[in-house]
């Protein structure tokens, strides 16, 4: 059994965790001290040695990025943390910033000077108006205490609701002050980023796991997870189980160990599909419940680790009803710019309508992979792809269920069972 | 509506926060709406003029993000989150019956101006789930029942406090300022983290 292991949320349950009081109480802002006395280099080797992966999805190594950008070009450099959080069952940066903001601050403190910018910038959603208001002053508080203002300074931009954002090319544009929509790569933005200048992009949690690994160490860090997937993680666990919530473990752990913990999927009911990291990973079954929830693991078994969004569904849910919604939502966020997804999200939920209403036909499965087929790698950025993932894994899994809606004539599930106040409170 | 001197200041101290001035265009665009409750033409105007930019320009911009509003809203903004995992859970059946206990369709308004109504994409808070927005203040875990008596009691002007937020709920106004980087001195406020949030902590706690 894998033991879970708060790091991140280690003190996350005291009322006052997300003040500097509580932060600089359990040692914070000494990593941040430690690292501005190391050479940049040997901080970037540190974070590579240390095994961090990003942990917005992609998993690509975050030292290894830092390393990218090219030194002594005299160029000003860029740090920009993605904090749009907004992949659907995604909720870990969110609670972790309303906790504790600084841990944030800080790890933006060391990445700058890693990386030699002097100025970063922290892209949340606009939907948090709380935890804007927290980052916001835990901005101001670590200015008031001479953490920020000597050479490096932070300032937070609200987004203003466009998942597209959460890319991160598209982030860069609407950070510029323009539509948020994805730029052809290469260049990458480590050479041309913000303002055309080198920048490191990397979500909250990656960077909020810094400190840490200052504090204690490369080979602290990578005694935990597993061979390729080193340290702790959060894994949200949500939907049809007896106790959702955070769970933070090391790298490698499984559903079933999580389900264990969260008292099972909902009493008197059976898992029948999951999404490992968000909607934009392929589905999973029961068949998968001792996958290692790591990004070879995952990558292995046919999906994604993507953000450890493990959204839990019981044998009341229509797989028809949840993917449609899911494509409405990445037709309703699809920034226009590219065709392949413009119009073919647009398709997928007409035909995904019909059969939701029982009015298609067999052949309309064919089509649907096709699309699918045509807007998978054809697009301009990630969106695209992940809108396919939801139908196309589904399919595979669950084609009986979508026949099943047409010789019904419509859908054979009553959605009243599927809400959590069934019988109760409806 | 003319702009006073103290908000040109304040205007003018977001665009000092960017290298370049262009960036400011979203926070500019939050603080118009929280003066006139929405993206006014005026605003477009202004921050055109501010920015050195053409109002074609702003405009592309305030109509590309749903948070800006192009017409007035409620004076609390209800957002009902449907998208797969909550609306399974329950946020179908509770924007049906705000729906109809209010009157108003998607992106309607109530007669009074008190609540609009609108569904919302995926809010960050899927452990909370069904969850439901007002001016982007967590509420979690609704039903039917509590919904209704949450728009009940912002009819009434004595709206419930959030779950997971200050004491009190702020209007769409105050709201809008906040997400315009206004600091509205509520930080403090409310719980740091609520049950879901802390649950692997309080297993890890027990040895788990």
């Amino acid at each position: 059994m894998t033991k879970l292991a708060p790091v991140l949320s280690a003190h996350w349950d005291e009322k006052d965790s997300f003040t500097i009081e509580a932060y600089t109480r359990h040692g914070g802002y000494k990593a941040s001290a430690k690292a501005l006395a190391m050479d940049p280099d040997a901080v970037i080797q540190l974070v590579k040695d240390s095994g961090l992966r990003g942990r917005g999805g992609a998993g690509f190594p975050t030292g290894m990025k830092w390393g990218f950008i090219p030194q002594g070009d005299e160029k000003d450099h860029y740090l920009v943390v993605n904090a749009d959080e907004s992949e659907p069952g995604t909720c870990k940066d969110t609670p972790l910033l309303m906790a504790n903001p600084h841990v944030l601050i800080e790890g933006c403190i060391i990445a700058c000077h890693a990386i030699r910018a002097k100025h970063a910038f922290i892209y949340i959603r606009g939907e948090v108006t709380h935890v804007v208001r927290r980052v916001n002053q835990a901005i101001e508080d670590a200015y008031k205490a001479g953490h920020l203002g000597k050479g490096i300074d932070v300032v937070l931009h609200v987004g203003a609701g466009a998942y597209i954002c959460g890319e991160e090319t598209a982030l860069l544009d609407s950070l510029e002050g323009f539509r948020g929509q994805p730029r052809l790569r290469p260049p990458f933005p480590a050479i041309a980023g913000l303002y055309a200048r080198p920048t490191v992009v990397n979500n909250v949690e990656s960077i909020a796991s810094v400190p840490a690994i200052i504090a204690n160490g490369a080979e602290w860090y990578q005694g935990m997870g597993t061979e390729k997937s080193k340290g702790t993680t959060l894994y949200s666990l949500s939907g049809h189980v007896n106790n959702p919530g955070q769970f933070e473990a090391p790298l490698g752990i499984t559903l079933r160990e999580i389900l264990e913990l969260a008292g099972g999927v909902r009493s008197g009911h059976k898992l029948k599909f999951w999404t490992p990291g968000g909607s934009s990973t392929p589905l999973f079954t029961d068949e998968h419940l001792d996958v290692p929830l790591d990004y070879e693991g995952v990558s292995a078994a046919g999906s994604m680790l993507g953000t450890k969004a493990l959204q839990i569904f019981d044998e009341t849910t229509c797989v028809v009803r949840a993917v449609l919604r899911w494509t409405e939502f990445y037709k309703h966020e699809s920034c226009g710019k590219c065709t392949p997804c413009r119009e073919g999200t647009w398709w997928l939920v007409q035909i995904l309508r019909d059969l939701e209403n029982g009015v298609g036909t067999e052949a309309d499965l064919a089509k649907l992979l096709d699309l699918c087929d045509n807007i998978m790698g054809r697009s301009f950025c990630a969106l695209g792809d992940g809108a396919t993932s939801p139908i196309t894994s589904s399919i595979k899994y669950f084609r009986g269920e979508y026949l099943a809606h047409l010789t019904n004539g419509g859908c054979p599930f009553d959605p009243v069972k599927s809400t959590l106040f069934s019988g109760v409170n409806a | 509506m003319a702009y006073t001197p103290e908000q040109l200041q304040v205007m003018d101290s977001m665009i000092k926060r960017y290298p370049r001035s262009r960036s400011a265009i979203m926070p500019l665009l939050h603080y118009v709406q929280s003066i006139a409750g929405y993206v006014t033409n005026e605003g477009i105007e202004l921050i055109a003029k501010l920015l050195t930019l053409e109002t074609a320009e702003v405009s592309a911009v305030a109509t590309f993000y749903t948070q800006y509003k192009r017409k007035p809203v409620g004076e609390y903004h209800v957002g009902v989150c449907t998208n797969t995992l909550c609306a399974v859970m329950g946020g179908d059946a509770i924007f049906a019956a705000l729906k109809d206990h209010l009157g108003v369709e998607n992106d309607g308004v109530t007669a009074d101006g008190k609540v609009s109504l609108e569904h919302i994409e995926c809010n960050a808070a899927c452990d909370y789930a069904p969850v439901v927005m007002a001016n982007w203040e967590f509420y979690d875990n609704q039903d039917v029942s509590s919904a209704k008596e949450l728009v009940d009691s912002m009819r009434k002007g004595t709206p419930k406090p959030p779950t997971r937020g200050p004491n009190s709920l702020v209007t769409w106004k105050e709201a809008s300022a906040v997400l315009a980087g206004i600091n509205d001195g509520k930080a403090g406020e409310g719980l740091q983290a609520g049950g879901p949030t802390l649950l692997g902590l309080n297993l890890s706690k027990e040895g788990k």
